[in-house]
């Protein structure tokens, strides 16, 4: 069965052993260690993550003041949580209203915003949604992602060419007038806050 | 340069390929790759925009077809073996010996200091801006046009805003210049716009989609008042 990292240029095996011989090397060289390889993989993958760009979503839906200052000042409200740190140094955040809709790419290169949506899934990183987002957003918004978006509301494509990291926040649901922050935002999907995908409903 | 990895716009790229509930990383090759990234800052081997340029010289059919995280590893082999920390001869046979010794352990270090680089540089982050003396020449409101030349080594200067006018709707003040610093000149900072560019500017009025608007953050030097 092919290994989910097989490409039509290599087998997994191959890149494995490839990328141990220079982790060996960088090891012996005094740059490395698999304990620093173990921490960042922890990191990315139960500390910083889409749940606390979540958790930032449902507190600017449950207070104006500090939605008005994560507008403002993304990078600044969201130390207020205690969140930020790496490639989200000047974070900017878009709103959606009934007349805008905004998405995020990086057509150059898989700028993203790390400290409140974690390492990007790999679609974002791939050409196709990199060459085709700018080009014909409302087609892969609704042939790729299944999330039309009215003709009559504005589509925004935010290109993050620069050390800023834009990300969305998404409208909050209706229906959701008597839920707390915490309920809220196990409603915001990664997907919501890249432009590409819904809130989901309770 | 103009390269494939200067993708926004390009026709023939397929479906978009998401995958329900993906692991951070696929393989375990893919986190040693990725800790690689801020390992290898630290010894100096390249700032991000040398980073980001690394990976735009690599082989164009290579840069389409490998896993993102192969751009990484090129560009770990491609600064080391310039920096003199990897031979590639050396690293060719040891892959071979990978290959045929795939449990064969790695060698074992400790670094505490390493680990508290990790832990700090998450947190903290590597900021981009830079106070800069330089008088700003554009200000939110102007109509700018992107310089519609060709420049060899890095830049952002996207190949589908060249040329290309629109509205400048925020300015940010200094921040390093990726055309400098990414082809290892100095951070030479530039003051920092957002432009915005409506569809039918970037893709002509019989082509582009009814009522968008494409956002892409440019350095002073991309720039002349638009006429």
């Amino acid at each position: 069965m092919a290994s989910p990292t097989d490409t039509r240029l290599r087998t997994q095996a191959e890149i494995t052993a490839r990328v141990k011989a220079l982790e060996s090397m960088l090891i012996e060289k005094g740059i490395m260690t698999t304990a620093a390889i173990d921490r960042l993989a922890e990191i990315y993958e139960n500390e910083v993550g889409p749940q606390l760009g979540a958790q930032v979503v449902a507190r600017a839906w449950t207070d104006p003041e500090f939605k008005e200052r994560l507008l403002a000042d993304a990078s600044a409200a969201c130390t207020e949580m205690g969140i930020g740190g790496l490639q989200g140094e000047e974070m900017v955040v878009v709103e959606n209203t009934d007349t805008v809709h905004n998405a995020i790419v990086c057509t150059l290169c898989s700028c993203y915003p790390w400290p409140v949506l974690g390492l990007p899934p790999n679609w974002y990183k791939a050409p196709a949604y990199r060459a085709r987002i700018v080009r014909e957003p409302r087609k892969v918004l609704a042939e790729d992602f299944g999330f039309p978006v009215p003709d009559d509301v504005e589509v925004r494509i935010w290109d993050s060419s620069s050390e800023l990291r834009y990300w969305v926040l998404p409208q909050r649901p209706a229906g959701t007038e008597d839920l707390g922050a915490f309920e809220l935002a196990a409603l915001v999907t990664r997907d919501s806050m890249i432009g590409v995908g819904p809130v989901r409903t309770p | 340069m103009n390269g494939v990895f200067d993708l926004g716009g390009t026709d023939g790229m397929g479906k978009v390929q998401t995958v329900e509930n993906e692991p951070v990383f696929r393989a375990e090759w893919e986190k040693a790759a990725f800790a690689m990234f801020s390992n290898c800052f630290r010894a100096g081997f390249f700032g991000v925009d040398a980073f980001r340029h690394s990976i735009e010289k690599m082989d164009a059919a290579e840069y389409l077809l490998s896993n993102y995280y192969e751009h990484w590893v090129h560009v770990v082999e491609d600064r080391g073996a310039q920096k003199g920390v990897i031979d590639p001869a050396e690293l060719e046979k040891r892959t071979q010996f990978f290959l045929e010794n795939p449990d064969a352990p790695l060698p074992e270090r400790e670094d505490p200091d390493l680990l508290a680089f990790v832990n700090a540089v998450v947190k903290s982050g590597a900021p981009a801006n830079r106070p800069t003396d330089k008088v700003a020449r554009f200000k939110v409101g102007d109509r700018v046009t992107i310089l519609a030349d060709s420049p060899h080594g890095h830049t952002r200067r996207a190949r589908y805003i060249r040329g290309r006018t629109g509205e400048i709707t925020a300015a940010h003040g200094g921040a390093i210049y990726p055309d400098s610093a990414g082809n290892d000149g100095p951070e030479a900072p530039e003051h920092l716009y957002t432009v915005r560019f409506t569809a039918e500017e970037l893709w002509g009025p019989e082509t582009a989609e009814p009522n968008n608007i494409v956002y892409f953050d440019v350095w002073e030097p991309y720039l002349t008042l638009a006429s």
